[in-house]
């Protein structure tokens, strides 16, 4: 749990078919955004948010932005952020550096087109740009096609709660953190697991990985997308 | 009306964390990918384990690769090329035995399974996977046993109609049965109803009963 609030909640913003908005604490104005086809000199950050909350509901308010706006300057910050790790995953798994280069670009343009799909109760940006990253690594690297589950996604006009999104966000974070404090070794080999191409059965038994509240928060956030498709 | 069944045997972990790093085989993919269509349990201790993935990506900056100068440009060119040709999904309509997943394989409905006998009125349909490991579709008559068999490898078996029961239990829509070398078992179709299941295995499996040598090659069971 945080010892102070980062984000304002509105509870008023809380009723779905709106799109979820952030305040700073610092200040109860809702964000501005521009108009569709503005691209603004740099993405706007809102205010109140710190480093120390690894910049997660920052990267939610860009996914917005790229959503609605087709905002140039939340992509940047977003393909700094995240193009270089993208390259680096597809290297540890086997690309060399031309084809992680390429497929680094396409899993960032896959974040502009499907941006739409992100859906920031169940998933950090993090999880869900990685979650590209993997399945191109499938099709490329080893060519094959990976079956996806059933999609649930919420309709057009639905959003998920800001609570639930904070909820989740909060979550990566600390889980984020439970993984940088796990003795080395047990680091390690969670990065083998999910870097390499390594096919080592006990990891999950063995790195004893704080799932619990993660979890029931995603099954959470699946059982209200159950309800809003019905 | 019958009431929804509670899935009861679930994917495990290890399974579950090899689908959200990318390191199953086809063959198992597409079964932890039909299972979290019919489960949200393991669908939201799937994304859990997608989430540690993300943790790892954004903790890595020591194994981040610098990007080329001009990649962001390169990338806004790509966008505005528009977007990549998603795999070519053909919009099946929903089927009340084959979830999505399954649907892509056999492409279309359960009526476009391309069944083979493999005797006893056991039926089998193989899915094209990538080597390594192997899917298929059987069909179990209602109270029929199926051959007593050990395994080589994992076998997984999820029921997607009907139920089986056999030493471990008694298996509904979205139960799996993993089974490994240790596990020599006859699974029986449940009376009321013809039993589907879909059967993933690493390993080709080794009957003792009743089916020969020969038709177990010849049916690449």
């Amino acid at each position: 749990m945080l010892k102070e609030p980062k984000f304002i909640f509105d509870p008023l913003l809380r009723g779905r078919r709106r799109p979820f908005m952030l305040t700073g604490v610092d200040t109860t104005e809702t964000q501005t955004t521009p108009p569709p086809g503005v691209v603004l000199a740099r993405a706007e950050r809102p205010k109140g948010m710190k480093n120390s909350d690894g910049k997660r509901m920052l990267w939610v308010s860009h996914m917005t932005r790229i959503r609605d706006h087709q905002d140039q300057a939340a992509f940047a910050e977003l393909f700094d952020h995240f193009a270089p790790r993208v390259k680096g995953f597809l290297i540890k798994s086997g690309a060399n550096n031309s084809l992680a280069e390429e497929c680094a670009q396409e899993v960032m343009a896959t974040c502009w087109h499907k941006a739409h799909m992100f859906d920031p109760a169940r998933a950090s940006v993090a999880t869900w740009i990685f979650t590209i990253a993997r399945n191109r690594k499938i099709d490329v690297l080893r060519k094959e096609r990976r079956p996806e589950p059933e999609e649930l996604t919420w309709g057009p006009e639905e959003e998920p709660d800001q609570a639930d999104v904070m909820a989740i966000q909060q979550e990566s974070e600390i889980l984020g953190r439970a993984i940088a404090e796990l003795p080395e070794a047990q680091r390690e080999l969670i990065q083998k697991a999910y870097f390499g191409d390594f096919t080592h059965s006990e990891i999950a038994d063995q790195t004893g990985l704080p799932l619990g509240t993660i979890k029931s928060r995603i099954r959470l956030a699946l059982e209200r997308l159950r309800h809003a498709m019905k | 009306m019958k009431m929804a069944h509670e899935i009861k045997h679930h994917l495990t972990d290890d399974i579950l964390m090899g689908y959200a790093a990318g390191t199953l085989p086809e063959a198992f993919n597409l079964m932890v990918a039909a299972h979290l269509s019919l489960c949200d349990t393991c669908r939201a201790q799937a994304e859990s384990f997608d989430a540690v993935g993300g943790e790892v990506l954004n903790e890595s900056m020591s194994n981040s690769a610098a990007m080329t100068s001009d990649s962001l440009a390169a990338t806004m060119a790509l966008i505005a090329d528009g977007a990549m040709n998603s795999e070519a999904a053909v919009e099946q309509t929903a089927d009340p035995v084959l979830p999505k997943p399954l649907r892509n394989y056999v492409g279309g409905s359960l009526d476009d399974v391309n069944w083979r006998g493999v005797g006893m009125g056991v039926k089998q349909a193989i899915l094209p996977t990538s080597s390594g490991a192997s899917a298929r579709l059987l069909f179990i008559p209602a109270g029929a046993a199926m051959p007593d068999h050990g395994h080589r490898g994992v076998e997984m078996t999820m029921v997607l109609k009907g139920a089986f029961q056999d030493e471990d239990g008694y298996f509904a829509r979205g139960d799996v049965e993993i089974a490994d070398s240790d596990l020599h078992h006859t699974p029986v179709a449940d009376i009321h109803e013809d039993c589907i299941c879909l059967a993933v295995t690493d390993a080709p499996l080794t009957f003792e009963g009743l089916l020969p040598k020969i038709v177990q090659r010849f049916a690449r069971i």
